[in-house]
């Protein structure tokens, strides 16, 4: 995957975070990909339930429950991503 | 956009890093359908609840508690009936998962084989109060079982009729070492003279604040907490069915879902039974007065209190009251 392709992956997962949970000032442009979003913008686990599910159905992959804590940037959230559709393929 | 650090100083920064991972899944069990005291108010009775039947094999509780362990749940909230009549089946949580178990304290917990479990005692008030509702002074015995023990808070539900008198039982059990938290009684069975009033309301938030403010080593609680349970409301929102997250999710068909604690049940004794809430589901959720249903509702929306430092400071502070509780962070 090219860095464009990670790029642009981060970013619809940033919109999709945006959307979800209804963050307010900023847009996938501004947002930090790397800002923890559990210690930094407070993103508890019902909250990221709400994203895993709408990330599942966008990229068709299953995020195994026991790796939620690991999904505290939208770049480790990318990352993950591509490690599961990896082991689709 | 608004960061927890934009928010918070190093100071209150640092206190959040202590408890922004803990990531707890509780459920409650209902121990037993039997206890060994009667009390008028006390929701389980009133509601039947108590009528289901009751798994009686250690080795059927072993089995549904690995069952729970499964399906996500990492600490256990034992009530009844009174758990301490079935000793049996509480250690078989306290082998397994971090157990708090709710007891009237007229039977001590035996520390040689459950060291270090959180035990939350009841009391309803002073002696005169205790035997009004309860039958008799519980207090007389379990401050003598409980004495001095590290891991043993009382949960004091506070009566509109203690109004102007919590802090000589305050005194008391700081006397024994002990530590205490405040809830409210809902008076489920309408007991004559035990419904709240808005002023006692009010005049009980004060009289807690202040109770905090000259007990700091003895009153665990927030003022937030004192606000939010004394007028029903947090951030403009008042609290109800449509807001509380203490509902199992087994009967949680609520449109739209409010924010609530995931994977949280309310079990019978029976092991197939799910009650609707922490409480009762004959209880009117618009006066209900549960300490924990409204400290969950709290807790389970931080990013609402993301709006200044001082919301999120109040956020942080019942967090803290929670976690101290059950021993997650030290007292």
């Amino acid at each position: 995957m090219t860095q464009t392709q990670n790029g642009s992956m981060e970013r619809r997962i940033a919109e999709i975070l945006i959307q979800e949970l209804k963050l307010e000032n900023v847009t996938p442009d501004t947002f930090d990909v790397t800002t923890d979003l559990v210690k930094e913008l407070g993103i508890d686990s019902m909250d990221l339930t709400t994203v895993v599910l709408v990330l599942q159905g966008e990229y068709q992959v299953k995020f195994d429950e026991d790796s939620y804590p690991s999904l505290n940037t939208v770049r480790a959230i990318a990352a993950q991503i591509k490690q599961l559709q990896g082991a689709a393929s | 956009m608004i960061t927890v650090r934009s928010l918070l100083d190093d100071a209150w920064y640092e206190r959040y890093e202590k408890i922004c991972n803990l990531n707890i899944r509780s459920s409650i069990y209902d121990v037993t359908n039997g206890c060994n005291l009667r009390c008028r108010g006390c929701f389980f009775f009133s509601s039947d609840e108590h009528l289901t039947g009751e798994a009686k094999e250690v080795h059927d509780w072993e089995g549904f508690i690995d069952a729970e362990m499964r399906r996500g749940v990492n600490l256990a909230i034992l009530i009844g009936g009174e758990p301490t009549l079935h000793l049996d089946r509480v250690e078989a949580f306290f082998k397994r998962l971090p157990t708090f178990c709710a007891s009237n304290g007229l039977i001590k917990v035996p520390r040689d084989r459950f060291p270090k479990m959180m035990v939350g005692i009841s009391l309803w008030g002073d002696a005169e109060t205790e035997k009004s509702l309860r039958g008799r002074d519980t207090f007389e015995i379990s401050s003598k079982n409980y004495a001095g023990d590290a891991y043993t808070y009382y949960l004091y539900t506070i009566t509109s009729q203690q109004v102007g008198r919590v802090e000589a039982m305050v005194r008391r059990i700081r006397d024994i070492g002990v530590k205490v938290h405040f809830q409210l009684l809902s008076n489920d069975e309408g007991a004559d003279g035990f419904s709240w009033q808005p002023e006692q309301l009010a005049d009980l938030r004060s009289e807690m604040d202040d109770l905090l403010d000259r007990y700091p080593d003895t009153v665990i609680s927030s003022r937030y907490y004192h606000q939010v349970l004394t007028t029903g409301t947090m951030l403009g929102r008042r609290f109800g069915w449509e807001e509380c997250p203490s509902v199992s999710e087994t009967h949680d068909t609520r449109v739209p879902q409010p924010r609530r604690l995931i994977r949280f049940i309310r079990w019978s004794a029976d092991l197939k039974t799910t009650h609707r809430c922490c409480t009762s589901a004959t209880r009117d959720c618009s006066t209900c007065k549960d300490g924990a249903a409204h400290m969950s509702w709290i807790m389970v929306n931080k990013r609402a209190h993301m709006r200044t430092a001082q919301d999120l400071q109040n956020w942080i502070e019942v967090y803290e009251m929670f976690a101290k509780l059950y021993r997650f962070i030290p007292w």
